[in-house]
């Protein structure tokens, strides 16, 4: 399957304008912030292979309702030369998973469910699990995302949860 | 602050600042001796305390070097980390919760009680609950710990509320907000609580105790007690008789320093103390100092952990509050009908977004891992310890791996013994039981963190040949050699082991008074 034959998901779009370098294109909330933005643009790894990363981590970490920009964050170390090797054998190995499974690469999959079975194919693979485990803090280690999982963090600059809540629940 | 000569041999030299080392600086420099305390990590003070998980992490944390063996999951997790300790002023003691419970009188004596256990090193302390009840009074007040003496308990916080309905609801009758090292009020010119949610990350407030604050400024009030910071003791030295005669240090420039002692007290925690008494092994003593038993490093206990944490249908924001102000003790005793010998606590706990993300189930992806952190906010949680069992095979040897001085580092073997799944499994099972009883959707139990109460690896014994130290915490081979942390334990029991490293230590102190006074050592 081609990346044009799935369609116009967002997930599709990201792809074809990455690979095309069309950074222009935004949609709604489309990789908007300027972070994203920058995350971006690469000067490493191809475009494609950026638009791979961040779609496996979306894929390995999948929230429906965190925007792209923060998995763009999560992944945009990769474009780095001491990380090019890792990247470019490791992208290489899952579009081979891919093709195994009879799919054109693995960025042109529309659905996730396929997606996650070419990642289990790589699943004990050093590229995959360097991806996951830089994830875990590349990801959730985002201060701004805690908002999006409802989690507060720090009190101390407001005198501790004493005064804000920390025995306000009254559904028991 | 007093400063002692390198040649100054008159010194009790002290391994580590944590619970044990920190608390038995102060009390020997209280009562006129001088003291010379060696810490391999920096000086931090509630200023200097970050509030950010993984920040604190990086700033508190012993990262160097250490690698793992053995069929626990921390060895294909964590490979490099087996066990979460502080390296600073002070020890894990900054990063500690505060729960502060004493032994149950017959967890001093686990061979007797159980009876000998396939595959276990079981053996009964050389001291029992009597002989321990006046210093467990003085740990408690200095700890200042909650619900003893006349110092009451903290309030309950959300975490808590839904721990506690639960429990009730499964009909346990031992449940409070714990006695936790927390001042609920203000106390020893700390301030109460303010349930900023970070007791991992080191209380911003000084609520709750910790050496780092307390015990050692008050030592060093005395101009008896001098702490060298980023002082990493590289080995122990003896005479041609088998006395100790000082320690070689690497200093915060990585210079190879000599202090001469009278006494030399380990402190180092259950890792690094057998550690360094094996990487101080000589021609006199080719298995290293004290090891004539062959047990330095050997019966490394962990405690049965594990945690549950479980999502509702409607928030409950587990992270604001005390961290682990919370338990259930109905579980604690010795009832071998529920298929284990020992007995286990649970405990509230809750972790910060980030640590849940690393935590909940390492190595876990895709939505079945997601879906779960989706609702953290409508998150509780909890934690299970509970008495592992010692096993000659678990435990600290020298690895291949060198740290940044050249030094070997630890390696920690670890093999579940089926008593210690035995007791997870049944605790999980009451733990999800609880939280179903409140109305909970999904339930996880997740796996043992990297080990932070670590126990064991220099045991106390009533002959030579069963253990490292006898009922003082002095070497059966050497008697001017001293252990003062958590790896004396002969069996860990199910409590948190800080107040009982804390009240022998204190005890030690006053022996080492003793012996000093009577010039015996
Ligand atoms: C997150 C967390 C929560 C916890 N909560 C609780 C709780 O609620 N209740 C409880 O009872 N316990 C709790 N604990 C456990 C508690 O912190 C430890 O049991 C206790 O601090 C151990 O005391 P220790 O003296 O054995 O070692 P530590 O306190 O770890 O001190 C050892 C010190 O020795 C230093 N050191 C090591 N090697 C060398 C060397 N070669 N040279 C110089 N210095 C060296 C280290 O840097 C360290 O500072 C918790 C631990 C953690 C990590
Ligand atoms: S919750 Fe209380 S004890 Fe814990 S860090 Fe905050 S103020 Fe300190």
């Amino acid at each position: 399957m081609k990346v044009e034959e799935t369609g116009l998901t967002r997930r599709a779009l990201l792809g074809r304008a990455v690979a095309a370098g069309a950074m222009a294109v935004t949609g709604a909330g489309f990789i908007a912030a300027p972070d994203a933005a920058r995350a971006m643009e690469v000067s490493v790894v191809s475009p494609a292979q950026m638009a791979t990363l961040m779609q496996m981590a979306r894929d390995v970490y999948p929230h429906d309702q965190v925007p792209d920009r923060f998995y763009a964050v999560s992944v945009k170390g990769y474009d780095a030369e001491d990380k090019k090797t890792l990247i470019d054998t490791g992208i290489a190995d899952l579009d081979a998973a891919a093709r195994a499974q009879g799919h054109a690469d693995y960025l042109s999959i529309g659905w996730e469910e396929d997606r996650v079975k070419v990642l289990q194919a790589v699943e004990q693979s050093v590229f995959f699990q360097t991806i996951r485990a830089g994830l875990v803090t590349g990801l959730y280690n985002q201060k701004d995302i805690w908002p999006i999982f409802g989690y507060e963090g720090e009190s101390f600059s407001q005198g501790g949860y004493i005064d804000h809540g920390f025995d306000d629940i009254d559904w028991l | 602050m007093a400063t002692f000569d390198l040649n100054d041999d008159s010194v009790v030299v002290i391994i580590g600042t944590g619970a044990g080392g920190g608390v038995l600086a102060n009390e020997l420099a209280q009562k006129g001796i001088k003291v010379v305390a060696l810490e391999a990590g920096g000086r931090y003070l509630p200023a200097d305390f970050v509030n950010d998980e993984w920040d604190s992490f990086a700033q508190l944390a012993w990262l160097d070097t250490r690698t793992t063996s053995g069929d626990w999951r921390i060895a294909k997790d964590f490979s490099g980390l087996p066990a979460w300790i502080v390296k600073a002023v002070g020890g894990t003691t900054t990063h500690w919760a505060g729960a502060s419970i004493r032994f149950q009188d017959h967890e001093w004596k686990a061979l007797s009680t159980y009876g000998a256990v396939d595959g276990a090193n079981l053996l009964d302390w050389p001291i029992d609950g009597a002989e321990m009840a006046p210093w467990y009074d003085k740990a408690e007040a200095k700890l200042g710990v909650t619900r003893t003496g006349d110092r009451p308990g903290l309030p309950g916080s959300n975490n808590y509320k839904v721990f506690e309905k639960g429990a009730e609801a499964l009909g346990y009758k031992d449940v409070h907000t714990g006695r936790m090292a927390i001042n609920s009020v203000e106390a020893d010119g700390r301030m109460a609580c303010h349930q900023t949610g970070f007791c991992f990350q080191g209380c911003k407030w000084g609520a709750k105790w910790s050496a780092a604050y307390t015990d050692i400024p008050a030592g060093e009030a005395t101009g008896n007690l001098e702490v060298r910071d980023r002082s990493h003791v590289a080995r122990i030295l003896h005479d041609d008789a088998g006395k100790v005669t000082g320690v070689e240090y690497f200093d915060a420039q990585g210079i190879l320093q000599m202090q001469k002692a009278r006494i030399v007290a380990v402190a180092g925690n259950s890792i690094e103390s057998p550690c360094l008494l094996l990487n101080s092994a000589s021609s006199l003593f080719p298995d290293g100092l004290a090891n004539s038993s062959g047990m330095v490093g050997k019966n490394y206990m962990r405690h049965t952990t594990g945690s549950v944490y479980a999502i509702f249908d409607k928030p409950v924001r587990m992270w604001r509050g005390t961290t682990m102000a919370g338990i259930v003790q109905d579980e604690s005793r010795h009832d071998p009908s529920r298929g284990f010998v020992g007995g286990y606590e649970l405990e509230t706990l809750s972790l910060g977004l980030p640590f849940m993300a690393a935590f909940l189930n390492p190595g876990g992806w895709g939505r079945g891992f997601t879906t779960a952190l989706d609702h953290y906010e409508n998150m509780a949680g909890l934690w299970i310890v509970g008495e592992d069992m010692p096993q000659l095979g678990n435990g600290v040897t020298l690895s291949d791996a060198k740290d940044q001085h050249g030094l070997p580092v630890a390696n920690v073997h670890f093999d579940e013994h089926p008593n210690d799944i035995a007791m997870r499994n049944n605790a999980y099972k009451q733990g999800i039981a609880m939280y179903e009883a409140v109305g909970a959707t999904r339930a996880f139990p997740t796996p043992p963190y990297p080990s932070t109460h670590n126990l064991g690896t220099n045991r106390m014994s009533e002959r030579p040949e069963d253990g490292v130290v006898n009922k003082w915490g002095q070497s059966h081979d050497i008697a001017n050699l001293f252990v003062s942390d958590g790896s004396q334990f002969t069996t860990g029991a199910a409590e948190n082991p800080t107040l009982t490293i804390v009240a022998l230590a204190i005890r030690q102190a006053d022996h080492i008074a003793g012996e000093m006074s009577r010039g015996t050592i």
